[in-house]
């Protein structure tokens, strides 16, 4: 009971955070057919930012308090900068390849990707050292149920994905804005064709995706405080299972990024849990086989006929 | 203004090697419907993308109510007022009607013009108002193109660009559409309309073109046209 509570809890906290990262993959992939592989590299310029912001303010003394609300303050600002970026790279790397065949946009994100984490390791930007990520949330323990510590840091973590996908899912479906991402998302020409500004579109969503996958960054080390250096292998595995969850609900389709976050969220961690903790990824890459065998386009992707 | 709306000149297009268009000329006068027709190739399709800022002309112009609109975004030609109801419909089949309604409206923020227009839509399509929540991917063809239509009136447009309404559908259909496209040009809009189906487009328009692989080669009024005699052979199917 109290290992069923606690993976439960894990998987949640997990998965949520897949599916924020996963977003960008799918949002950008809607909007422009390719997979922009430097989207991980946002969630750990999210993490690591967040981290240089807080070293600044002077919160990862030993003893130090951050203020009730730093931590928030710092998610907002780290996504705001998360975002500025993501909105470059597309303006100066992406956009001139408009047209480009697919291959070189895919080769271009590779080399922005390896770009992001050489400079992230310079010793004058994040350097090539792990460090410890103070706790910028408020925590106490809430409740114990079944020996189980319910932690206010998880649940402001868990709170803080889930309104984000929701604030995301009433942006998307429920706005003009959101609307018009949709029609970019289906076709750009006939989205032209009503008068979208489709470029803007288009830096909007790099930007909305940055933003998510930077809260992802600073949640994430809040639940794992011990940060890896920028260019570390167990970021990358990360950013890859966050592909893997927006490939399994579908690529392109957001509601679907959302569901296979959660998704490798349960299998990784109920499988480290009962079966053995060494083969958590390859319950995740099992999946993924799985879901490319037998719905090639994704639980909740474009499979269904939709004839034009 | 004096010359007409939409004055095409030398309009050259390539798509790579191949040129498909070799500089051609057209006007639209104002409040009147010009057909382009030709048969299948011939570049139809090719104008009106160009007029429509979606493919980029290597030489010539294109100039809309005097001013040049060869090298604006497609969103600034259609906030001039030139929309598009494309080639194969457009819609976006995983949209609700509604929402492909609303979209045709994407430029405009006048809430109250909005709701007035969409109802002006709604009145020449009923069939329409019948299906507002459907996904439009489930409507027939011929509801479809009656919501491209429908919606890029929604666009309030100075000048409609049709792309081959009648495509694909049965003669009672295409008959309703091109009664509609008169009235909505009766009521004021100006239309460029493409068509295959000649015998038709020159029935409700004032002046018709004939573009035979990327020349303009006949140009008159549509009625003189429908009757002459390499008109008739071509395109007419005959006697
Ligand atoms: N994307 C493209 N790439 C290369 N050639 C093209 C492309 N689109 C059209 N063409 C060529 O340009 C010429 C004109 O095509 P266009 O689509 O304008 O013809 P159309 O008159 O609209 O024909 P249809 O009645 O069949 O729609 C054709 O020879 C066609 O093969
Ligand atoms: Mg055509």
């Amino acid at each position: 009971m109290t290992k069923l509570l606690q993976t439960a809890m894990d998987a949640v906290a997990v998965g949520s955070l897949y599916a924020l990262i996963a977003l960008g993959y799918t949002m950008v992939y809607g909007v422009l057919k390719f997979i922009n592989f430097a989207h991980s590299d946002i969630f750990v310029l999210g993490a690591w930012s967040s981290f240089a912001m807080a070293a600044a303010l002077g919160w990862t003394k030993a003893g130090a308090t951050p203020p009730l609300l730093g931590g928030f303050a710092i998610l907002l600002a780290s996504m705001a900068f998360c975002a500025a970026a993501g909105i470059a790279i597309e303006r100066f790397a992406y956009r001139p390849l408009r047209g480009a065949p697919r291959l070189n946009v895919l080769i271009t994100a590779i080399g922005v990707s390896l770009l992001l984490q050489n400079v992230g390791q310079l010793p004058f930007v994040f350097g090539t050292q792990p460090q410890r990520m103070p706790q910028l949330l408020p925590d106490r323990v809430l409740a114990s149920v079944a020996g189980v510590d319910l932690r206010l840091v998880d649940l402001i973590g868990a709170g803080t994905a889930v309104a984000l996908m929701l604030g995301l899912e009433a942006l998307v479906f429920r706005t003009k804005l959101g609307r018009a991402m949709r029609a970019v998302s289906w076709d750009v020409k006939t989205a032209a064709l009503m008068g979208i500004p489709v470029d803007r579109v288009v830096a909007f969503t790099f930007g909305l995706g940055s933003a998510l996958a930077a809260a992802a960054g600073l949640l994430y080390a809040m639940k794992y405080p011990g940060l890896n250096q920028p260019a570390h292998a167990t970021w990358v595995l990360l950013g890859l299972k966050a592909f893997v969850a927006a490939v399994v609900g579908g690529i392109g389709n957001i509601r679907g990024a959302m569901l296979g976050g959660l998704l490798i969220g349960a299998v990784e961690l109920f499988g480290a849990a009962y079966f053995s903790p060494h083969l958590r990824d390859l319950y995740v890459f099992t999946l993924l086989i799985l879901v490319l065998l037998y719905r090639p386009a994704g639980l909740l992707g474009r499979a269904a006929v939709e004839k034009v | 203004m004096n010359g007409p709306l939409l004055s095409v000149r030398g309009l050259t297009v390539r798509y790579g090697a191949i040129e498909a268009l070799h500089g051609i000329d057209l006007d639209v006068p104002e409040g009147r419907i010009v057909t382009l027709i030709g048969s299948n190739g011939a570049g139809k399709t090719t104008t009106l993308r160009t007029i429509s800022g979606l493919l980029r002309a290597s030489a010539g112009s294109v100039a809309f109510a005097g001013e040049e609109i060869g090298e604006l975004a497609p969103h600034e030609i259609v906030k001039r007022g030139v929309v598009q109801a494309p080639e194969g419909r457009g819609i976006f089949p995983n949209m609700s009607v509604d929402e492909n309604l609303a979209l045709g409206a994407f430029t405009r923020s006048d809430s109250a013009g909005i709701a007035a227009d969409r109802e002006r839509s709604l009145a020449l399509f009923p069939r329409l108002r019948e299906r507002l929540s459907q996904s439009a991917g489930t409507l027939s063809g011929g509801e479809q193109q009656m919501l491209a239509i429908a919606r890029a009136l929604l666009a309030r447009p100075r000048l409609l660009l049709l792309d081959e309404p009648s495509l694909g559908l049965a003669p009672q259909v295409v008959a309703t559409i091109f009664r509609i496209v008169r009235e909505i040009n009766a009521a004021g809009t100006t239309i460029l309309l493409v068509e295959q189906n000649a015998r038709m487009a020159l029935s409700v328009s004032h002046v018709g073109c004939v573009l035979e692989v990327g020349r303009i080669v006949l140009r008159d009024e549509a009625s003189a046209l429908a009757k002459s005699d390499s008109v008739r052979r071509a395109y007419l199917g005959g006697e």
